[in-house]
């Protein structure tokens, strides 16, 4: 009896030890799975940023990089200039003035693309599945092709010379070009253009399983067509909103290519003053600080949308 | 009452429900942005056939800018770095990505799970050109102290944006994946790199291809990241067409553009086959 009690507790413990052996093997395992990706990105995705926030303290080289001098010039700058004369501080809005051109940019590529994609993301979600595949296989097939063929493609149909010139002009519409390339329209076309997709796949993501007979139930309830609309497909695709939303204004932020095409180098965004200030501006701590100054905005508007998605869930219990 | 109910109330009732959910004008609005869409991307290539040096006043059908392009031996010398550059960050990052899948998906709950998803996401979270100027930073520093240059790191910092790029199908396609299989291997005492090599690494197959593909064509039409850290001498394709684009527009850029764009469009089909296929 005592014997066979002393078996099975021995037995208990012989499996316990070997679930706990395996369950180390496992962790070795693991570790050794995650330990490239982690190191990788850790050494040359965050390091980077740590350095870029060292740089943003310290004085411009002559000729790029930076002199190991600590100083707060590359914040200064931002809002003030130097006299070169008495070395007073002049307020300066000229960054400013960048930052906001590119917020306002961003926030009319944002509703640009809402208004446009909620509309096709309704639609395709509408389809029957067997018609879904095409659509979101044509709406994500130009989202793969190169940002800068794309652009190049926009500046081909918007230049003075440019195919929607020439054919208005041929049609007898307008007798001289338009001057369309090198505006902050010509500018926001293009982010529209780019960043489309970004905004319909989210939202048909949450409007995918979406039970349309949920429309025929709020009509028989006597609600009208923009009711139903407002009550019920509103609030279910919100998280898509949320998302899609976050998804256009963060890479319209940061754009450069865009901006640097079809605004020419006149109409700046804060992507194009950075990339500035690492090429011919040689200013490495001022584009250090302008990087992680937009990279705060960027953080912001992250923290808003998860906030609005959370929101959601929150009142739905 | 629901018996009673005559068949065309029903049948009114039923197409009533389909008239909802269609919205007209959506219907003609989608059209229009499918066509807004592709129509710039059609005209740009349609003048890459065009025998004149306008790029937007048709003549007549030509190869003539392709030859001219393949004739190139900038062209060429772009084509080969991008290929030798997106091939690296591609294998790299592919074997990376699926190591850290594998974890994520097949190695139980751990602390700090999230918080390497997070990690090895967090390319995909920080503005591109945020990542250039700090990545560019970071090399020139690296640079100075080890006394290496060379193309090295240009196909280093490909690999790090791309493993984000190869992680997402690769794990969503383990995530899908049951692990019955790989558990009944392990009853029949297949020791862990048997059971992996022989059961998890083909079912995963398609989602590893898909990765890879995604990270290729990532690769291969990086601009931002790649303008700030290539040396002299590392010019890769897009960054040859932006500098044409700078110089003034020829078709020659249309039929360089029209190139990149098949090989982006068979390899994106070719995923959207193979996820099609699984299903």
């Amino acid at each position: 009896m005592g014997q066979g009690v002393e078996h099975t507790l021995s037995a208990a413990e012989s499996l316990r030890q070997a679930a706990a052996a395996r369950s180390s093997a496992q962790r070795r395992r693991r570790l050794f799975l995650l330990l490239p990706a982690v190191t990788i990105i850790g050494i040359f995705g965050l390091a980077p940023l740590s350095i870029a926030l060292l740089y943003s303290f310290l004085e411009p080289g002559t000729y790029g990089g930076v002199e190991w001098v600590f100083s707060t010039d590359a914040y200064v700058q931002f809002l003030f200039e130097r006299d070169i004369f008495d070395d007073s501080l002049i307020f300066n809005s000229a960054y400013l003035q960048i930052f906001a051109r590119s917020f306002g940019l961003a926030l009319f590529t944002m509703c640009g693309t809402l208004l446009l994609g909620f509309p096709v993301a309704y639609f395709i979600a509408a389809r029957p599945p067997e018609q879904r595949n095409f659509w979101l296989f044509a709406i994500t097939l130009p989202f793969w092709t190169n940002l800068l063929i794309r652009t190049y493609s926009m500046l081909l149909i918007v230049r003075d010379e440019g195919f929607l010139n020439l054919t208005l002009m041929k049609l007898g519409v307008i007798s001289e070009p338009i001057e369309m390339l090198y505006t902050d329209g010509a500018v926001l076309v293009g982010l529209v253009y780019s960043f489309l997709p970004f905004m319909i796949l989210p939202i048909y993501a949450s409007l995918e399983k979406f039970d349309f007979s949920l429309l025929e139930a709020g009509h028989d309830l006597y609600a009208s067509r923009a009711q139903v609309f407002r009550h019920i497909v509103i609030p279910i695709s919100r998280p898509g909103i949320v998302g899609g939303c976050a998804l256009v204004l963060i890479p319209s932020l940061g754009a450069y290519i865009t901006p640097e095409l079809l605004g020419g180098g006149k109409k700046l965004m804060i992507g194009n003053l950075i990339a500035m200030q690492f090429g011919s501006g040689r200013n490495w701590p001022f584009g250090s600080a302008a990087a992680l100054i937009l990279m705060a905005l960027v953080l912001v508007a992250m923290m808003i949308s998860l906030r609005a998605g959370a929101e959601k869930e929150s009142r739905h219990g | 009452m629901d018996k009673a109910t005559p068949k065309r109330t029903l049948f009114r009732r039923a197409t009533g429900s389909r008239e909802l959910r269609r919205q007209p004008l959506f219907t003609g609005l989608s059209w229009l942005v499918l066509l807004l869409l592709y129509a710039p991307i059609a005209v740009l290539i349609v003048f890459s056939f065009n025998d004149n040096r306008s790029v937007v006043v048709w003549t007549e059908a030509s190869l003539r800018w392709y030859e001219t392009a393949i004739g190139n031996e900038n062209v060429r010398k772009a084509a080969w770095i991008s290929i030798q550059v997106a091939l690296t960050a591609t294998g790299v990052s592919t074997v990376i990505a699926t190591m850290a899948a594998l974890a994520t998906t097949r190695g139980g709950d751990f602390r700090g799970k999230s918080a390497a998803i997070a990690l090895i996401n967090q390319p995909l979270m920080i503005p591109e050109i945020v990542t250039a100027i700090a990545t560019l930073s970071f090399f020139s520093i690296l640079r100075k102290l080890t006394g290496i240059s060379g193309i090295g790191w240009l196909m280093l910092a490909h690999t790090v944006f791309c493993i984000p790029f190869a992680f997402m199908p690769i794990r969503a396609r383990l995530a899908d994946m049951s692990d019955t299989f790989e558990l009944a291997a392990a009853d029949l005492y297949a020791a862990p790199w048997q059971a992996f090599r022989h059961v998890t690494l083909p079912l995963l197959m398609p989602g590893i291809l898909s990765g890879a593909m995604l990270a290729f064509v990532v690769s291969l039409d990086d601009v931002i990241i790649t303008l700030l850290i290539a040396g002299p001498g590392e010019t890769t394709l897009p960054l040859y067409i932006l500098g044409q684009i700078r110089r003034g527009v020829t078709p020659e850029v249309n039929a360089v553009s029209t190139i990149l764009i098949l090989l982006t469009v068979a390899m994106v089909a070719l995923t959207f086959a193979l996820q099609r296929k699984r299903k």
